[in-house]
C-alpha cells in the first residue's frame, strides 16, 4: 500500500503541473503597459513555485516508497546532515528565494501604485454602488462637479448627486454607463463608493483595486490595444455581486473622440 | 520542571450524577469530546452546505430536493437564489473556519491530552474550562439560529467585510438580524477559546509532572501550548470588533460606517467611521487564526508521525522553535489579505516581506517532517497514511503562499478561486487530515475501542484523492480570473470555465460522501470496535501510559515521574524498540536530544 501510495502522490503532482505547463487556464492577453512586470513576476514565481511542489512531493512519495514496512532486520537511521543542513538549506535557498521574490516584486507593484500619473493623464471618475458601475468625464472645463450624495436619485438618472443647477462644474460633465478610453493614454481613474465595499477588476489591464467607502483612492493605467473588456466587481457586495459588471470600451483616439460628443449629446 | 508534590491531590471531586458527568461536567476529556462532538456536527453541516453550493455553481437552476423546506424564499422550489447561496456561503466558512477547524485540532484534542500528556489530572480551572465549551456550544446554536429568523443569515461572507455588515437590512437579506447573530455568535465563540487559552497555558507551565521539563514535552503538547498563546491574543481582538459590529446595528453608533453613503437613494444615517479599520481588526485575528487551525495539526501529525516511524523527527527543538516562528510572525503578515483593499501602498510592502519570510519555518517543518521518514521503519495505517497526506496537502497549499505574499501578482489572483484554492488546502484540507490523524490514533485512548483500519484507508484513499481533484482546479480557476463568491457565472470570460465547475462538484459529491464512511467508522467503533488495550500503537508519552480509557483522575491516583525525552524509539528495551516517558528503564540512544 506504501508503495501504491507514493506513485499516488507522484501521479498528482505530474497531473498538477501539466495544466500550469501547458498554459490550459491562464489569464487572457495584457492590454496595459505595466502587465508585462506582473506577468514577468508570476511566471519566476511559479518556475520557483513549481519545482518546490514537484521537489518536495516527489521527496516525499521516494521516502515512503524506500522506508515503509521495512524487514526485521532494518536499522534505524538519521539523514546524513541531519536538521542543520536542512535548516541551512532552508534558510539559504528558500530564504534567497522569496527574498528575491519580494525585492524583484516591488517594481512591478511600484508601477502601478508608487508613481503618481502623469500630468496629462485622462481623468476619469468611477462611482460603485449596488449593483453597477457609472463613469464620468469632466467635460469640456476640465473639471468634476461637486458631489452631494443627498441627491442621488437613480429615478431621475441623478447617480452620482450633481447639482448642475447651483454648480457650473458639474454642468458639462458627462456620466456614463460604460467605460471607454482611448488607446495609449494614460488614465487617471478616481474611485469612489458610493454605499458599500466593491471592487475594480479588468483581468486584461491587470489591474483590481478595492472602492473604500468614506475614502476615494486613485489607480492609473495605459492601455494598449483597441477592444472591449469587461469589468467586474471582486468584493462581496450584496445580493447582486455576481451581475455587477460594466464594459471597458478601448478606442482609437478619433473613436474615442466621438464616442464622447455623442455621449455629450445625449446629457 | 514543577514537582508533582505540589499539586493538590484532586482538583475536584469525581462526578457523581448523570448531569455533572456527562453535560456540565468539569473533567477535561468529557470536554474535549464534547468539543469533538461539537466539532463532528458542524463539519457534517457546513459539508452539507458546500455541497449545496457546488450543486448550484454547476448547476445553476437545478432545484435541490427538499431545500425550499430550509427557505421557502431563499430557495423557491428548491432553486437557490443569488442571496441565498451567499447566506450558504457564509455559514459554510463561518463554521468551517471557527466551530472545525479550531474547535476540533485545538479545543477537542488538546483539552482532552494536554492535561494527560504533561502527567496532570485535569485543567487548573475545570469551571472556566466547562463554561469554555458550553459559550462555544451556545455560539454555534446562535449562528445556526439564523437560518431560521428574519430574513436568514447574513450573506457577508465569513469575513463580513465592512460597511456590508453594519449598515443593517438595507443592504440586504440577512444584513441586519443576521448579521447582529453572526457577530453574537463569533464573540460568544471568542469568549470560549478565550478561557480554553487561559487554561491551556497555566496547564503547560505549571501542571507538568517531575521530570517533565519543557523539551520532554510532546510536540503536540507544544502545538497546542503555541495555539494558546495565538489564542489569547487573536481573539481578544476579535471579539470588541464584533461587540462593535453589534453596536452599530442596535447604538446608532458609526465604528464601521463612514459618512455619505447612499443605499437605495436615501443617505445612511451614520457618519465617521472607517471601513478599513474593521478589516485591520479582523485580519489581526485572521492570520493568526489560519496557524490556529493549522499549528496544531503540525504537532499532531508529528506525534503520529513519530510513533508510526518508530524514530524521532530530526530535531525536536527546531520544530517547536519553527512553530513559535510562526505564532510570532502570523501577527506581522495580517496586511497581505488587504494589499489592494485601499490601504496605503508601502504597508502592501511592508506586509509583503514578514509574508515571505513566513515560508521559511514552513519549510524548515516540511524538510524536517518528511527528511526524518529517511532510515525509519514507517508503519502503514489510516493514522500514519493522514499524517503523510497532510504533508502533501500542507505543501500543495503552502507554495500558492508564494504568490499571495507578492502584492504585484496578488492584483491579478486577489478574490479569485486561486486565493479559495490555497486556504482550502492549506488550513482546511491540510487540518482536517490532521484532525483525521488525531482521531485515527487517539480513538482507542478516547473512546476505549479500536477503529476499523480498512474503512479507515478507504476513507484516507477517496479524501486524499477527492481533495486534490476539488481543490487544484481553483488554483487553475482562479489564473483565468475565476472571481469568488459569484453565485452564478454571468460573465462572459467565466462562461468557459464551467465545464471545470462541473468537474469540482462532481468530485465534491464524492469526497464528501466518502466522510459518511468515516462517521459510520466512527460511531460503528465507538459500541462495537474492539476492545483497545492500554498502548496500542506502542507509543512513547504519557497518554499511553495510563488505563484506557483513562480514569477520572487520569493515573488513577498515582503520580507520573518522567524519565525520558518524549519520543525514544528505535532502542532496544525490555517493551521493544521504545521506552515509554514514564519508564526509568535507562537506555542508550544516539537520537537522545540533550
Amino acid at each position: 500500500m506504501a508503495k501504491f501510495f507514493a506513485v499516488t502522490i507522484i501521479v498528482i503532482a505530474i497531473l498538477s503541473a501539466i495544466p500550469i505547463l501547458r498554459h490550459t487556464w491562464v489569464a487572457p492577453e495584457d492590454i496595459s503597459t505595466h502587465g508585462a512586470l506582473i506577468d514577468e513576476q508570476m511566471s519566476e514565481t511559479m518556475a520557483e513555485a513549481g519545482i518546490s511542489f514537484l521537489a518536495a512531493q516527489f521527496v516525499l512519495a521516494f521516502f515512503i516508497w524506500k522506508f515503509s514496512n521495512p524487514g526485521p532486520n532494518a536499522k534505524i537511521k538519521n539523514f546524513p546532515g541531519g536538521a542543520k543542513g536542512l535548516v541551512t538549506a532552508a534558510l539559504l535557498v528558500v530564504g534567497i528565494e522569496v527574498m528575491a521574490l519580494g525585492i524583484f516584486g516591488v517594481k512591478a507593484w511600484a508601477n502601478v501604485y508608487l508613481t503618481p500619473p502623469s500630468a496629462n493623464a485622462m481623468p476619469i471618475q468611477v462611482q460603485a454602488g449596488q449593483f453597477a458601475f457609472y463613469f464620468r468625464y469632466p467635460g469640456p472645463d476640465g473639471t468634476f462637479g461637486a458631489l452631494h450624495p443627498e441627491l442621488i436619485n437613480e429615478g431621475s438618472q441623478n447617480y452620482f448627486g450633481l447639482d448642475p443647477e447651483h454648480d457650473p462644474a458639474s454642468r458639462d460633465d458627462i456620466v456614463t454607463a460604460e467605460m471607454a478610453i482611448p488607446v495609449n493614454k494614460e488614465i487617471h481613474l478616481l474611485m469612489h463608493a458610493k454605499d458599500v465595499g466593491h471592487s475594480f477588476f479588468v483581468r486584461e489591464l491587470r489591474v483590481q483595486q478595492d472602492f473604500v467607502p468614506g475614502l476615494d483612492v486613485s489607480l492609473h493605467f495605459t492601455a494598449t490595444k483597441v477592444g472591449k473588456y469587461e469589468i467586474v466587481c471582486t468584493q462581496l457586495c450584496g445580493l447582486g455581486h455576481y451581475n455587477m459588471k460594466a464594459y471597458l470600451n478601448v478606442l482609437s483616439q478619433q473613436d474615442f473622440d466621438d464616442w464622447l460628443k455623442k455621449e455629450q449629446a445625449m446629457q | 520542571m514543577h514537582d508533582m508534590s505540589a499539586h493538590a491531590a484532586q482538583h475536584h471531586a469525581p462526578p457523581t450524577s448523570f448531569i455533572r458527568k456527562h453535560v456540565f461536567s468539569l473533567d477535561h476529556k468529557v470536554i474535549g469530546k464534547q468539543y469533538y462532538a461539537l466539532a463532528l456536527v458542524a463539519a457534517f453541516i457546513g459539508m452539507g452546505l458546500s455541497w449545496l453550493m457546488r450543486i448550484h455553481l454547476a448547476w445553476n437552476n437545478a432545484a435541490i430536493p427538499g431545500l425550499q423546506l430550509l427557505s421557502q424564499t431563499g430557495a423557491p422550489g428548491g432553486v437557490m437564489t443569488p442571496e441565498y447561496y451567499l447566506q450558504l456561503m457564509t455559514m459554510h466558512g463561518t463554521i468551517m473556519v471557527f466551530f472545525v477547524l479550531t474547535t476540533a485540532p485545538f479545543a477537542a484534542f488538546g483539552n482532552f491530552f494536554l492535561p494527560i500528556q504533561v502527567g496532570a489530572e485535569d485543567m487548573p480551572f475545570p469551571h472556566f474550562n466547562m463554561m469554555s465549551f458550553w459559550v462555544t456550544c451556545a455560539g454555534f446554536v446562535v449562528l445556526m439560529s439564523s437560518f431560521f429568523v428574519g430574513d436568514g443569515p447574513t450573506l457577508g461572507g465569513w469575513t463580513q467585510y465592512a460597511p456590508l455588515n453594519a449598515v443593517g437590512s438595507i443592504a440586504g437579506p440577512g444584513q441586519g438580524l443576521g448579521v447582529v447573530l453572526w457577530a453574537a455568535s463569533i464573540a460568544l465563540f471568542c469568549v470560549g477559546q478565550l478561557l480554553g487559552s487561559l487554561n491551556f497555558i497555566p496547564t503547560t507551565l505549571d501542571l507538568r509532572v517531575k521530570g517533565m521539563s519543557l523539551m520532554r514535552l510532546p510536540l503536540s503538547a507544544w502545538a497546542w501550548f503555541i495555539t494558546s498563546c495565538m489564542g489569547l491574543t487573536a481573539f481578544a481582538v476579535l471579539m470588541p470588533a464584533c461587540i462593535l459590529v453589534i453596536l452599530d446595528h442596535v447604538a446608532g453608533t458609526s465604528f464601521f460606517v463612514a459618512s455619505n453613503l447612499v443605499m437605495n437613494d436615501q443617505l445612511i444615517p451614520h457618519s465617521g467611521g472607517s471601513t478599513l479599520l474593521w478589516q485591520h481588526l479582523f485580519w489581526f485575528f485572521g492570520h493568526p487564526e489560519v496557524y490556529i487551525a493549522i499549528v496544531p495539526g503540525i504537532g499532531i501529525v508529528s506525534h503520529i508521525l513519530i510513533a508510526n516511524m518508530r524514530k524521532p523527527m530530526l530535531s525536536h527543538r527546531t520544530l517547536i522553535y519553527s512553530m513559535g516562528a510562526l505564532a510570532v510572525l502570523s501577527y506581522m503578515v495580517y496586511g497581505h489579505h488587504m494589499f489592494v483593499s485601499g490601504m496605503n501602498p508601502f504597508s502592501s510592502l511592508a506586509f509583503s516581506f514578514p509574508t515571505l519570510v513566513i515560508t521559511i519555518p514552513s519549510t524548515i517543518i516540511v524538510l524536517i517532517a518528511t527528511f526524518s521518514l529517511y532510515g525509519s521503519k514507517l508503519r502503514i495505517n489510516s493514522a500514519s497514511l493522514f499524517s503523510l497526506g497532510f504533508i502533501s496537502m500542507f505543501v500543495s497549499g503552502g507554495v500558492s503562499g508564494f504568490f499571495l505574499a507578492q502584492p504585484s501578482i496578488d492584483i491579478m489572483l486577489h478574490a479569485t478561486y486561486f486565493v479559495v484554492g490555497h486556504f482550502h488546502l492549506v488550513m482546511g484540507v491540510a487540518a482536517m487530515f490532521g484532525i483525521f490523524a488525531g482521531t485515527y490514533f487517539w480513538f482507542p485512548k478516547m473512546a476505549g475501542r479500536m477503529m476499523n483500519e480498512t474503512l479507515g484507508k478507504i476513507h484516507f484513499w477517496l479524501s486524499f484523492v477527492g481533495a486534490y481533484c476539488i481543490f487544484m482546479p481553483f488554483h487553475y480557476l482562479g489564473m483565468a480570473g475565476n472571481v469568488r463568491r459569484y453565485s452564478t457565472f454571468v460573465d462572459d470570460f467565466l462562461q468557459p470555465l464551467l465545464p471545470v465547475h462541473r468537474f469540482i462538484t462532481v468530485a465534491a459529491l464524492i469526497t464528501g460522501a466518502a466522510q459518511l464512511i468515516f462517521l459510520y467508522n466512527l460511531i460503528h467503533s465507538r459500541f462495537w470496535g474492539k476492545p483497545a488495550p492500554d498502548n496500542p500503537w506502542e507509543a512513547t508519552s504519557l497518554e499511553w501510559s495510563t488505563a484506557t480509557p483513562p480514569p477520572f483522575d487520569n493515573f488513577g491516583g498515582k503520580h507520573p515521574v518522567v524519565y525520558h525525552d518524549p519520543y525514544q524509539y528505535g532502542v532496544q528495551s525490555s517493551v521493544g524498540d521504545y521506552v515509554m516517558q514514564t519508564s526509568p528503564e535507562q537506555v542508550k540512544t544516539e537520537n537522545d536530544e540533550k
